[in-house]
C-alpha cells in the first residue's frame, strides 16, 4: 500500500488536544507521523486539505446493520458504505439481527462479512442473552474471545434485574462493556414521549422515567459488581443527572447520546420541524413517522440537559443509534410505524449545525466523543481508534465545516432513507474518509459531488 | 301538489356562500369560531329537510362519498351514510373486516385505491391516532373527514354535541358543562375541548386521576397561549357538577379496569356515575348527553339516560343534520370559490 500524505489541513485530534495546521503522514495502515513539515515519501498519495478540518475517524459505538436477517433495510456492505460517508471509520454493529449475534460463529460471520466490504471497521457487539431473549447468559467470554467488544441485548433492555447483575458481574472476566437499552417495560407501552405532544396527537406515551428508573436500578447493580456499563441512548436529564453522580463516586460508567436526541425535541412530531407554536392546529404533516425513535424524542429541557452533559463531558460518546428502514415500515400510521432514524450520513452535519454553530459547544469537544471518546467506551478493543498519534490506526476524516447542504435521502447510501431532516439544510460536510491508510470515500472524486 | 313540490326544493341553497377554508375535517383545532358558527347555521337548514315529509334533496348529485370504517360503528356509520345520501350523493360503506385489509394490504394503498374510484369524500375511522392525517398526506383528489381516529380526535362528533348544546342553551360563552368519565382516551372530549374553548364555555373534566388528561392541561394556567388555560379538574363529581347547565358522560371502557386503571366498576360507579341524585346538583334542567354507546348502569344510570333532559336520541339526529352540512360545504367548497 502506497503511503498517504494528507496535506494543507487543520488538524484537530483531542486525544492530543491539538488543534494545528499539520500534515498526517500514513504508512503501513498506521499513522505514522504528524507535523508541520513533512515531505512526502517517494511514491506516496496526496490527500489535499488545504482549508478543511483533518480530524481521526469517527468510532460509532450504536450501528443497526440489519445483516443477517433484514437485509432488505441494510446490510453490512450499504451499512459501511453508508458510515465512510458519514465519517465513520468504526461502527459497532448492534446484534439485534436475525438470528441475534449470539455465537462464536455469528460474530466470526459479521467480522467476515465487513473485510468483504473494506470500508469501515465493523466491530460486532454481542448480545447479553442467549437468543436476545432477556432470559440465560450468553457465553460472554467465548464472545469475546472471537472479537465482540461489548455486549447488548439493544431493541430491548435487559429487564430482569437478575439477568443484570449475573452479566455486569461476569464482564469482569472480559473488561467488555454491558450496554443497555434503558426501558423499563412496564413503564414504557407508549410510542412517543410523555407529554403535551403525545397528548395533543393522541399518542401513547413513554415517561423519562421508564428509562430513569432502569438507569438507576442499572447504576446501583455497576456499585455491586464492579463490572463495566455502557448505558445507550440516554435521552432525559434525571439519566445524565445519574450518570454524573455515578462518575463523581468513580463508578465505571459510561453513556452515550444521540445525535437526534441532542439536537431535536418531540415537537418535530407535530410535522413543523421544531418551529412555531406547538399550540397551532395541525396540519398533515403531523404524525410525522420519520421521527418516532425509541428512546423517543423529548423535550426542550432535556435536550438542553443533554447539550449540557455532552459540554460537560458526562456524556461520553455521541453514537447514531442509525436505525434504518424500508420505505413501507414509515409509511403508516405512527402508532403501526418502526422505530429508527438512519443517522450515519447526517450525524456530523446535524451536530455540527446545532451543537457547535448554533449552541456554541467547542468543536474539540464535539469531535472527541466522536472520536476519542467512544474509542475510551471500548477499552481496550478501542486502543487505536479515535487518534492520530503515531502508531494509531491510519483512521481519518477531511471536513468541510464552511460547507452547507440540504439532506436529500434519496442519495443516501444507507438503503434506510428514513430521516426526519430530509429538505433541511445543515452546516459542516464530510469531503473524505480514510481508513487504515486508504481513501474509502472523497466527495470531490464522487461524480454525483459526494452525495450520490 | 304544488306545495310539496316547493318543500322538496334543496334548502341549502346554491346562495349559501359562507367563507369555507377547509379541504378536510380533520379535528376542530384548526376550526374558528366562525367555520362552527357555518356548519352550525346549514346544520340547522339540514334539520329542517329531515323533519320533511320527502327528506331528500338533491343538493350532492353525482358526489360519490365512501365510508372507510377499521373499527365498529353504529351510529358514527350510519349517520353518515344517511347524511349522504338525504343530500343525493352516492354513498359505499367499507369495513376493514371483509376487505383485503384482511389480505394484509396497507391503509395507504386502501386509500390510495378508494381515491381512484373517483371518490369526492372519504370518511376514515381508525384505531390508530392520525390515520386520517396520513390519508390527507397522501390524497390530493380526495377530502378527507375524520370519523374517529385512536384516542385522538372525533370532530364531526364534537361539531354534534355543541349543536345540541346550541339548540337548547343559546349562546354557550360562560355557560358550564361538565365532562365525566375516562377523557384521557376519549377523542369525543378532546375534540370537544377545542371546540367548546373557543366558543367560551366553561368546561369541567372529571373522572379518577388515572383517566384525566393531564399532559394536555399541565402548566396551562401559566403558559402564554395555552389552548386550554380555561378548563378546570375536578375529581368530585358532586362538586363538579354544581349549577352546571350540562353535563356528558363518557363510555368506561371495559379494558381500563383490566389495565388496571381503575380499581372496580363498583367504585367507579359509587364516584362517577352520573345518576339522578347527583343530577340534582346541577341547575335545574340541565341537559345530559352521551356520544354512545351507552354502558347504562355504568357510567350513567338508566333513569338519567331516558329521563327527561336527556337529548341522547337528539344528539343521533343533530349528527345527520351536521354531517349533511360538512358533507355539503366539502363538496361544494370548489364551486362556491372558483
Amino acid at each position: 500500500m502506497r503511503p498517504l500524505l494528507v496535506r494543507g489541513g487543520r488538524v484537530i485530534d483531542p486525544s492530543q488536544a491539538l488543534d494545528a495546521p499539520a500534515q498526517v503522514l500514513l504508512v503501513n495502515g498506521r499513522v505514522e507521523a504528524l507535523g508541520p513539515d513533512l515531505a512526502p515519501p517517494d511514491g506516496a498519495q496526496v490527500l489535499d486539505a488545504t482549508g478543511l478540518v483533518v480530524c481521526p475517524g469517527f468510532v460509532d459505538l450504536h450501528t443497526h446493520l440489519r445483516e443477517p436477517g433484514e437485509e432488505e433495510k441494510e446490510t453490512i456492505a450499504t451499512g459501511a458504505l453508508a458510515g465512510v460517508r458519514g465519517g465513520f471509520t468504526t461502527l459497532c454493529a448492534m446484534p439485534n439481527t436475525l438470528p441475534p449475534i449470539d455465537t462464536p460463529a455469528l460474530v466470526e460471520a459479521v467480522r467476515r462479512r465487513a473485510e468483504e466490504a473494506g470500508l469501515a471497521r465493523v466491530l460486532p457487539i454481542a448480545c447479553v442473552s442467549k437468543g436476545r431473549q432477556g432470559k440465560e447468559l450468553a457465553e460472554l467470554a467465548d464472545l469475546a474471545r472471537a472479537g465482540a467488544v461489548a455486549f447488548s441485548d439493544d431493541g430491548s433492555p435487559v429487564a430482569n434485574a437478575f439477568l443484570m447483575r449475573t452479566a455486569l458481574h461476569y464482564s469482569t472476566l472480559t473488561g467488555l462493556p454491558i450496554i443497555n437499552h434503558l426501558e423499563e417495560p412496564a413503564l414504557a407501552r407508549g410510542v412517543a414521549h410523555e407529554g403535551w405532544v403525545a397528548s395533543r396527537l393522541g399518542l401513547p406515551g413513554i415517561p423519562p422515567q421508564a428509562e430513569e428508573s432502569m438507569a438507576g436500578r442499572d447504576i446501583a447493580l455497576c456499585a455491586l459488581t464492579g463490572g463495566r456499563l455502557h448505558l445507550a441512548h440516554i435521552s432525559t436529564a434525571g439519566t445524565a443527572q445519574m450518570v454524573r453522580w455515578a462518575k463523581e463516586r468513580g463508578l465505571p460508567v459510561t453513556a452515550e447520546a444521540t445525535p437526534h436526541h441532542l439536537c431535536l425535541t418531540d415537537e418535530w412530531l407535530l410535522g413543523t420541524r421544531g418551529e412555531g407554536s406547538p399550540f397551532a392546529p395541525l396540519s398533515p404533516s403531523a404524525y410525522d413517522t420519520h421521527c418516532k425513535v425509541n428512546p423517543p424524542l423529548r423535550t426542550r429541557f432535556h435536550r438542553d440537559a443533554l447539550q449540557r452533559a455532552l459540554r460537560e463531558g458526562v456524556i461520553d460518546a455521541i453514537a447514531t443509534d442509525h436505525a434504518p428502514h424500508t420505505p413501507v415500515d414509515k409509511a403508516c400510521t405512527f402508532q403501526e410505524a418502526s422505530f429508527g432514524i438512519s443517522g450515519l450520513e447526517t450525524a456530523f452535519a446535524l451536530c455540527y449545525t446545532i451543537l457547535v454553530a448554533q449552541e456554541g459547544i467547542p468543536l474539540l469537544r464535539l469531535l472527541e466523543a466522536l472520536t476519542v471518546g467512544p474509542a475510551r467506551v471500548l477499552g481496550e478493543k478501542g486502543k487505536g481508534l479515535g487518534s492520530l498519534r503515531p502508531g494509531s490506526a491510519g483512521d481519518l476524516v477531511v471536513l468541510d465545516l464552511r460547507k452547507r447542504w440540504t439532506v436529500d435521502p434519496s442519495r443516501f447510501a444507507s438503503k434506510g432513507k428514513n430521516t426526519p431532516l430530509a429538505g433541511v439544510t445543515l452546516q459542516g460536510m464530510v469531503v473524505a474518509t480514510v481508513v487504515g491508510g486508504r481513501v474509502v470515500y472523497d466527495a470531490r472524486s464522487s461524480p454525483t459531488g459526494g452525495r450520490g | 301538489m304544488q306545495s310539496v313540490k316547493a318543500k322538496a326544493t334543496p334548502t341549502p341553497s346554491p346562495g349559501f356562500t359562507a367563507p369555507w377554508p377547509h379541504r378536510h375535517i380533520l379535528d376542530l383545532d384548526a376550526f374558528s369560531p366562525q367555520d362552527i358558527e357555518t356548519v352550525l347555521s346549514l346544520a340547522q337548514s339540514m334539520k329542517q329537510v329531515l323533519q320533511r315529509e320527502v327528506k331528500k334533496v338533491p343538493s350532492l348529485r353525482g358526489k360519490t362519498i365512501i365510508t372507510c370504517f377499521h373499527e365498529p360503528s353504529t351510529r358514527t356509520r350510519i349517520s353518515f351514510e344517511t347524511a349522504g345520501k338525504l343530500l343525493s350523493a352516492d354513498v359505499i360503506n367499507m369495513q376493514a373486516t371483509g376487505s383485503s385489509v384482511e389480505k394484509g394490504e396497507s391503509l395507504v394503498d386502501t386509500l390510495l385505491t378508494l381515491q381512484a374510484t373517483a371518490c369526492d369524500v372519504l370518511v376514515l375511522r381508525h384505531p390508530h391516532a392520525g390515520a386520517p392525517y396520513l390519508a390527507a398526506r397522501w390524497l390530493h383528489r380526495t377530502s378527507v373527514v375524520n370519523a374517529g381516529d385512536g384516542t385522538h380526535a372525533h370532530p364531526t362528533q364534537a361539531l354534534l354535541d355543541i349543536f345540541t348544546l346550541r339548540e337548547h342553551l343559546g349562546t354557550l360563552e360562560g355557560r358550564t358543562i361538565v365532562i365525566v368519565g375516562d377523557i384521557a382516551h376519549s377523542r369525543v372530549a378532546r375534540s370537544n375541548l377545542w371546540g367548546l374553548v373557543r366558543l367560551g364555555m366553561r368546561v369541567v373534566l372529571c373522572g379518577p386521576p388515572t383517566l384525566l388528561p393531564w399532559d394536555l392541561l399541565n402548566g396551562r394556567k401559566e403558559t402564554p397561549g395555552h389552548p386550554f388555560a380555561t378548563v378546570e379538574v375536578e375529581t368530585d363529581l358532586d362538586k363538579a357538577l354544581e349549577g352546571a347547565d350540562a353535563v356528558m358522560a363518557l363510555r368506561l371502557q371495559k379494558e381500563r379496569m383490566q389495565t388496571g386503571l381503575i380499581p372496580s366498576l363498583r367504585e367507579y360507579i359509587a364516584l362517577w356515575q352520573v345518576n339522578e341524585h347527583r343530577l340534582t346538583r346541577a341547575r335545574p334542567g340541565a341537559l345530559v348527553l352521551h356520544p354512545g354507546p351507552m354502558n347504562e348502569g355504568v357510567e350513567i344510570s338508566p333513569g338519567v339516560a331516558h329521563g327527561a333532559s336527556s337529548v341522547i336520541q337528539e344528539q343521533v339526529t343533530n349528527g345527520v343534520a351536521v354531517r349533511m352540512a360538512l358533507l355539503y360545504l366539502l363538496c361544494t367548497a370548489q364551486e362556491r370559490h372558483p
